[in-house]
């Protein structure tokens, strides 16, 4: 029964990967419209610097017990080897859970109103409904062409689903989150999904599943299956209308990602090559927030 | 006559056995993965406490979550059921019935007979349960009975998530990063829980007297908290536990006089 409770476990199956990303082959000269978007998420921060609206770097990091601190640490993860400094940003956009405690920050956005623009300009202007599944809460949003908030549900009372209740089960089963989509799905049949949605039983519920002798594979398709039941629901309650992609930390979870196409019986938009040269889904909410920053200062300019 | 209560719960199964309308002996057992088996162990218990046999029982009757894993009864009766009946067979003035349990949370309205009227339930989410407490005193690195007396020496409480065992957690985990005492913490704890209870019991309305049963109605931090938080007086039986098994062995006592007849 004993769990450790600090973060010192010796073998952290939570923790996911941090990183940074230059877009090959794009320079800026101090001419262009630096922008920036930082989304400072519950469990992840995230920072993006666009160039005239194009993306040109970004980085993700962990978000730290403090927000400013979190919103500096991933904002100069963006910046490194760009050769740009904070200065050289003409607006910076903060969003996310932490927004209101981004002290760099021109303005802040929701993460919904970013999200739904990310992902606009991400995949294009086909998107309609996103799914964006943060640490703590999970949003259905549905937009128009130009990215544009329609309507939204959110479940932000409930661990289920969320990145934070996966790193919990990654803990539990002892198997590296990012590890977790793809073993979930070495399934031979897709069992029934867990009866439990809130995490606190569930673990207690893949315990016995695993005493009965449940292989952890199985129990990860139980799980997941689960989840993925959660969020489709929210998506049909928000209306589901084509295209769906996901965005967030989940939207890297093929275990979810796929089941959620199961159920809901739609293909979500491919992902983008994001390990290589793709824009990273993760990141959609420090995009969107970067592309309100140029709109905001060129509105300013004209002013 | 001789009748048997079972509650069968999700942590520990109880036993109550009743004579001509007062308690004789109580007995219980974990539930662990075999609740049966815990059943069996927690009448045994209670049978040998009594000095009595199986065959003196007139009536048995289950209730509980896990009710469907009790060994064979005479019949069943809904957690809520037995609740009411419990309530007012210690307190007849009461009328509102709060029982806390490991992993459920509920609130029954009942009438001056035990009757339950009405009923509000808090269902598979940890949060506004006993596990709630268990696991923030797990993150608080205390035993989960240190956590009452405390919380009673707190003289504030830091605002914690309430809404989720797991971003409880986490938020206490940043409490301590933020050397908050552990009073405070262990205050915050049972503050935000009876929040949660408190809006709960409110779908019902207050009505007096309110009766406090089940496991968590031990704990004098939560009782504290949600004293204060209804700003009613708040009764408590003693053995609040073995509430669920004891409204079960009346309701036994009523059907075994019924069939009687």
């Amino acid at each position: 029964m004993k769990e450790p409770s600090s973060v010192k476990d010796e073998l952290e199956f939570w923790r996911w990967r941090e990183y940074s990303r230059i877009v090959e082959g794009k320079q800026w000269t101090s001419k262009d419209i630096i922008t920036a978007g930082v989304d400072v998420g519950s469990v992840g921060s995230k920072a993006a610097i666009m160039v005239n609206g194009e993306a040109y770097s970004w980085g993700i990091t962990r978000t730290g017990s403090n927000s400013p601190e979190s919103a500096s640490k991933v904002l100069g993860l963006a910046l490194q080897g760009t050769g740009l400094k904070a200065s050289d940003l003409k607006y910076t956009v903060g969003t996310g859970y932490g927004r209101v405690n981004v002290p760099m920050a021109n303005k802040a956005i929701t993460e919904i109103a970013c999200h739904a623009k990310g992902a606009n300009y991400i995949w294009g202007p086909s998107v309609r409904t996103v799914l964006d599944v943060g640490g703590q809460d999970i949003k259905a949003i549905r937009s128009d062409e130009t990215g544009r908030v329609v309507s939204f549900l959110m479940n932000d009372k409930c661990a289920a689903g969320t990145g934070r209740g996966m790193e919990v089960f990654a803990d539990l089963m002892k198997i590296p989150i990012e590890e977790i989509g793809a073993i979930s799905l070495k399934v031979d049949e897709e069992p029934p999904p867990v009866s439990c949605t809130c995490v606190a039983f569930a673990k207690t519920e893949a315990i016995g599943l695993l005493r009965k002798g449940w292989s952890k594979e199985k129990v990860l398709a139980a799980y997941t299956r689960a989840m993925a039941v959660r969020m489709a629901n929210l998506i049909n309650r928000v209306g589901l209308e084509k295209e769906l992609v996901i965005t967030g930390g989940q939207s890297k979870n093929i275990g979810i990602v796929s089941r959620i196409e199961v159920v809901l019986g739609v293909k979500c938009l491919p992902m983008p090559n994001w390990r290589e040269k793709g824009l990273d889904p993760m990141v959609a909410g420090a995009f969107g927030a970067a592309l309100f920053g140029k709109a905001l200062y060129e509105k300013a300019q004209k002013s | 006559m001789i009748t048997l209560g079972l509650d069968i719960g999700t942590q520990r199964v109880k036993a109550v056995i009743l004579k001509d309308g007062a308690v004789v002996s109580r007995g219980q057992a974990f539930s662990g993965f075999d609740a049966k088996k815990a059943a069996e162990e927690a009448v045994a218990q209670a049978l040998n406490l009594a000095n009595l046999n199986r065959q003196d029982i007139a009536y048995s009757v289950a209730t509980g979550s896990s009710m469907e894993n009790a060994p064979k009864t005479d019949s069943t009766v809904s957690m809520m059921g037995a609740d009411a009946k419990a309530g007012v067979f210690f307190f007849p003035k009461a009328r509102t019935i709060i029982d806390i349990g490991a992993e459920e949370a509920r609130a029954i309205k009942c009438d001056e007979k035990g009757v339950m009227m009405d009923f509000v339930i808090n269902e598979r989410c940890a949060a506004g349960a006993g596990a709630f407490i268990e696991s923030m005193a797990r993150a608080l690195e205390v035993k989960l009975e240190v956590m009452g007396p405390l919380s009673l020496k707190a003289e504030r409480a830091s605002p914690i998530n309430a809404s989720c065992v797991i971003f409880g957690e986490s938020d206490v985990v940043s409490l301590i990063h933020r050397q908050e005492s552990k009073p405070e913490i262990a205050r915050a704890v049972f503050d935000a829980m009876a929040d949660r209870i408190s809006s709960m019991v409110h779908r019902l309305g207050v009505n007096p007297d309110v009766v406090l049963i089940g496991g968590v109605a031990k704990d004098v931090g939560f009782f504290a908290s949600l004293k204060r938080k209804l700003g009613v007086e708040i009764l408590v039986p003693e053995f609040p536990d073995y509430a669920g098994a004891l409204g079960a062995a009346l309701a036994a006592a009523s059907r075994a006089k019924e069939t009687q007849k």
